[in-house]
């Protein structure tokens, strides 16, 4: 069962404006039967001003989908075009409260149908399917869609775009295609881990591990009462001195092996640490 | 508010009968069968005494009951011993319409080098048995052909289908997690060399299953340890649950056949009140082949999830065949293999009872569900124009 907020299953229950306005000055429908959710926005649009007076909907879809759907028309009544479009889905889903993840979905559909409504008050041309490449054959989710909502939303995985768009939820035959695609978008951001470790001159490798030992391991003894004192560096041979509770503490051989743990991790696999006697 | 649970296919309640039998088992009999002293050594035979419960209700020999934990344990362990105790042969056949127990099993051993023929279904979810036979060769290990789909309830012809499957020499096993105790089952008569049932589903606590392994069939044990179930599923025996489902398995032989009668009754004027009372509304699968208590309806341009969550607030159980019922964004595997249109997938409500299903309960589905379906349609930008007309 589905974690819904209590404001979720509340707008399911009882949605607000549910229906079709007749001679409605913009409509925006999205999704469809097929792929298990479908939005008609209808609304009532002041020339003048290009305030929204009214908004309906009707929505064929789970309990998130009618509910984000009510949510969107109760957030753009009495807004301008301009001032709607400023809502996101993350807006349409904080309205409610949250949605669960995999139902984020239901809130970009929302969204998009206030685009599609827009447009055709506009009388912009919706964009073309086949101009934004299909990725998903089986949710319909075109490339362009995929790229927006991810920059939207901050999505790197692809779980993360299925969960927002569903792409990749069917067969699963374009996940790889997918996962290209956000490593194209996000190709800008630095890599987290350097591939290949640099080789360290003996002065930088002496440097870090004191560096290591100031600041990952006294504050850690320390706190325990104890503490430990760099004696020397000799190629990969590392020299320590425990200090205070650790002296002579039966735990002194493991808290040398954790040290040498952290400093091989850290520095390179080969460094062997050892008591200064 | 009181619960209307009618989501027995999903699981069961525990039959309090059961249950009594149960609690000295969990309370002061804690010992372990295997050991020497009298205080776990007695639970041995109480096992035993459970194990020819089960057979009975089977018409079975005891030695052919082994306790596994689960029905997927079971069918898991039945694909595997088949394969493994044929090393030369490397073709499985099983259906489109299976349990995941069988079908991602199946996947699973499709990645390990096996090959496997899904057989499909007709969109009454009939089985393609021409399918199957055609797909038999040299090279086959073992059929597996469940026998009352879990989601329509449609029942695939076994017995014949074991039957032909003997003559090729090919092993035979089928889920009947869904028939074991709704239908008659005897083995002695039905030449299926495995069979899979799971205690949850028929008023036995969950965690519990057995599998049926004819004498004389080559097997090789899934679960590898101790010696229990003649080293045939090792674990220590989850004595309790065994005793239930032995309990479990006598209360179904003793109302085997009034209660296949009574929940007929109640799932047909469940079917029919509401294929009047919601228009739009359609049965999926087989009626004429089908287990008593199971009814898979549609109701077209509405979602199941609506549905199900429109139910809870009447305290009414069901499930849906919905792809955001699923876990996943696809909707049933069942449904789809049977090609139903997908605008009634998604609308798709599976109602199974049991026999502590009341009529006053029926009635009150009957009660709530045409306007549950008025509004949920009144919110649908799908069937309008068709509402507006007037039937053709």
């Amino acid at each position: 069962m589905w974690e819904y907020t209590d404001k979720v299953k509340e707008t399911f229950l009882k949605p607000k404006n549910v229906g079709e306005i007749p001679n409605a000055d913009a409509v925006g429908e999205v999704g469809s039967i097929i792929c298990g959710d479908a939005l008609k926005l209808f609304l009532k649009i002041d020339k003048e001003t290009g305030k929204i007076l009214d908004a309906k909907f009707q929505t064929f879809g789970c309990a998130s989908a009618i509910a984000s759907s009510s949510a969107l028309t109760e957030m753009v009544k009495g807004k301008t075009l301009d001032e709607a479009l400023e809502i996101s889905n993350q807006d349409i889903a904080d309205f409610l409260g949250g949605l669960p993840d995999q139902k984020m979905h239901c809130s970009v559909m929302g969204r998009e149908a206030l685009e599609a409504a827009v447009a055709n008050f506009r009388g912009e041309p919706l964009p073309q399917k086949d101009e934004g490449k299909q990725v998903c054959k089986c949710f319909d989710v075109s490339e362009e869609k995929i790229r927006k909502v991810a920059v939207e939303n901050h999505l790197t995985t692809v779980e993360e775009i299925t969960n927002f768009t569903k792409a990749g939820g069917g067969c699963g035959e374009c996940v790889p295609q997918i996962e290209l695609i956000l490593r194209d978008l996000w190709s800008l951001k630095p890599p987290e881990k350097p591939t290949t470790p640099k080789r360290l001159t003996n002065l930088h490798r002496i440097a870090l591990i004191q560096e290591i030992i100031e600041s990952e391991i006294r504050p850690g003894l320390q706190a325990d009462n104890g503490d430990v004192e760099l004696i020397d560096i000799e190629g990969n041979k590392v020299t320590l001195a425990l200090r205070g509770m650790c002296t002579g503490c039966m735990m002194s051989d493991i808290t040398l092996k954790g040290i040498q743990q952290k400093l091989r991790e850290m520095v390179g696999g080969d460094i062997v640490v050892e008591a200064y006697q | 508010m009181t619960t209307i649970y009618l989501d027995n296919n999903a699981t069961t309640p525990v039959a309090p009968e059961v249950l009594d039998e149960m609690i000295p088992f969990l309370r002061d009999l804690y010992g372990n069968p295997s050991s020497m002293h009298t205080f776990g050594g007695q639970l041995h035979r109480k096992i035993e005494e459970a194990r020819e419960k089960v057979a009975a209700l089977l018409n079975a020999h005891p030695e052919e009951i082994i306790f596994t934990s689960c029905g997927t344990e079971s069918d898991n362990t039945a694909l595997m011993s088949a394969v493994e105790s044929l090393p030369r042969k490397k073709h499985v056949i099983t259906t489109r319409v299976e349990h995941p127990a069988v079908l991602n099993f199946c996947r699973h051993l499709a990645r390990k080098g096996c090959r496997v023929t899904y057989v499909p279904v007709n969109n009454l979810g009939q089985l393609d048995t021409d399918f199957l036979f055609r797909a038999v060769d040299d090279d086959t290990a073992v059929a597996s052909i469940m026998h009352a789909n879990n989601e329509t309830g449609v029942l695939f012809p076994i017995a014949h289908i074991a039957e032909k499957l003997k003559e090729r020499g090919v092993l035979f096993h089928t889920d009947a997690v869904q028939t074991a105790g709704k239908l008659r089952l005897d083995m002695k008569s039905l030449p299926a060399d495995m069979l899979s049932l799971s205690g949850h589903k028929l008023h036995a606590p969950k965690g519990i299953g057995v599998l049926y392994v004819r004498r004389g069939t080559r097997f090789s044990p899934y679960v590898i340890g101790g010696h229990q179930e003649k080293g045939r599923r090792a674990g220590t025996e989850n004595v309790a649950s065994i005793i239930g489902l032995g309990k479990a398995c006598e209360l179904a032989a003793q109302f085997l056949q009034k209660e296949a009668s009574y929940l007929k009754v109640l799932c047909d004027r469940l079917e029919g009140a509401l294929l009047q009372a919601c228009p739009d509304a359609r049965i999926n699968g087989d009626i004429e082949n089908r287990l008593p208590n199971t009814t898979n309806m549609s109701f077209e341009f509405i979602e199941g999830e609506a549905i199900l969550l429109r139910l809870n607030e009447f305290g009414i159980c069901a499930s849906s065949g919905s792809a955001c019922t699923s876990g996943s964004l696809e909707p049933s595997h069942v449904l789809r293999a049977m090609g139903i249109p997908y605008t009634a997938v998604h609308g798709s409500v599976r109602f199974s009872l049991s026999r502590y299903n009341t009529e006053q309960e029926i009635d009150r589905v009957i009660e709530v569900m045409p306007g549950i379906v008025r509004e949920l349609r009144e919110f649908s930008p799908f069937g309008r124009e068709k509402l507006a007309c007037p039937p053709e």
